[in-house]
């Protein structure tokens, strides 16, 4: 890390590391979302298509 | 490793992590958590209530990150006392690639997730009884009994046994015998199996000022105490045939490994105190793991194939 008049600048290892931990959090929350999807349509059943419109 | 923080960090005010997410990954205590999965498992398909499949799987997936999101408040907590021991200083906390306080964040995010996804998607009784064994892991064992008494393994142990009573509540809605017993199993096992450990590892739990067994009961009364559980776990483990909820089958492989236990538990009984290289010990302890991944993976079998033979 350089500390310059433009802020701080991450070394290779930290925007590496940084990129990785990004990639994870973006896994796990579509993860969390398609979970959530799922599991709404797996708990309504056949309703689902049996609703007003 | 040694600490990620440079000087040029230090002098501007920041840490930046150099963590990667198997540091991360790390912090879920992974080998524990594949016993909590492998118990909650055996729990929810024992139970006479068949769940969706997928919802099943989100149910075991919340048991798991929740009992991961213990392992990571437990590192954070424990990062002291971590630091001075041999199995437990290249954790990412004492070896200083994440951060306490990422620690702490990323156990509590992971906790509340995986309470209110059990909650919400499969039931509420579940995700109480996950959140129970959460704040008892992390908490009661953790903060309180670890560095206070020589029981703490032993309290706390209840934490490690709750797994296949919430995969048996995910699935049921309610809390039976049939789940007591195979909560007592893992409760009655975790004395034996956490003393094994501790004798041959006494020096270590000694300079980090843990208060197990051996470091202030002694060895031999440690001994003693490990033979009394292994003959008290034997005959619970075939309990589940006795009682009618599991076949003959189950109970002969139960009491067959329940005398292996108590085998391996009678050498350590009769260690010397000079021994130095303690293999009854090690041997117990192998053993102990070996005994509750069996006990359990028979009565799973057991259940599905008295199943697939009713109907």
């Amino acid at each position: 890390m350089e500390k310059d008049d433009e802020g701080i600048r991450l070394t290779p290892a930290q925007k590496k590391a940084r990129r990785s931990r990004n990639v994870a959090i973006g896994i796990g929350l579509a993860l969390l979302v398609v979970i959530f999807y799922v599991a709404t349509i797996a708990k309504f059943g056949p309703a689902i298509l049996s609703r007003p419109l | 490793m040694a600490l990620a923080t440079t000087d040029r960090e230090i002098d501007a005010g920041v840490h930046l992590s150099e963590a990667t997410p198997g540091d991360y990954f790390t912090l879920l205590k992974p080998r524990v958590m594949a016993l909590v999965v492998f118990t909650a498992v055996v729990g929810l398909v024992a139970a006479p209530v068949a769940l969706n499949p997928f919802i099943a799987l989100i149910a075991i997936l919340s048991i798991a990150v929740g009992a991961g999101a213990s392992g990571a408040l437990n590192m954070w907590y424990d990062a002291d006392i971590d630091a001075v021991m041999s199995r437990t200083a290249t954790r990412p906390v004492p070896s200083g690639r994440v951060l306490p306080g990422e620690a702490l964040a990323f156990g509590l995010v992971l906790s509340a997730l995986s309470v209110m996804t059990l909650g919400v998607l499969v039931n509420w009784l579940a995700a109480s009884l996950l959140a129970f064994t959460i704040f008892f892991y992390a908490v009661v064992y953790t903060m309180w009994l670890k560095r206070w008494t020589p029981q703490n393994i032993v309290i706390g142990g209840a934490a490690g046994a709750f797994p296949p009573m919430i995969g048996w509540a995910a699935a049921t809605g309610t809390v039976s015998l049939e789940s007591v017993i195979l909560f007592a199993i893992i409760f009655l096992w975790t004395p034996p199996h956490f003393w094994a450990l501790a004798l041959f590892k006494a020096t270590d739990y000694g300079r980090a000022g843990v208060p197990m067994m051996p470091n202030v009961a002694g060895p031999a009364s440690t001994r003693r105490q490990i033979f009394a559980y292994s003959a008290i776990i034997a005959p619970v483990g075939v309990l589940p045939a006795f009682l009618g909820y599991a076949s003959l089958g189950y109970g002969i492989c139960a009491a067959l490994l329940g005398a292996g236990f108590v085998w391996y538990a009678f050498k350590v009984l009769r260690m010397s105190d000079e021994d130095r290289e303690m293999k009854p010990a090690k041997a117990l302890f192998a053993y102990s793991i070996l005994y509750l991944f069996a006990i359990f993976a028979a009565y799973l079998v057991d259940t599905i194939v008295v199943r697939a033979m009713a109907g």
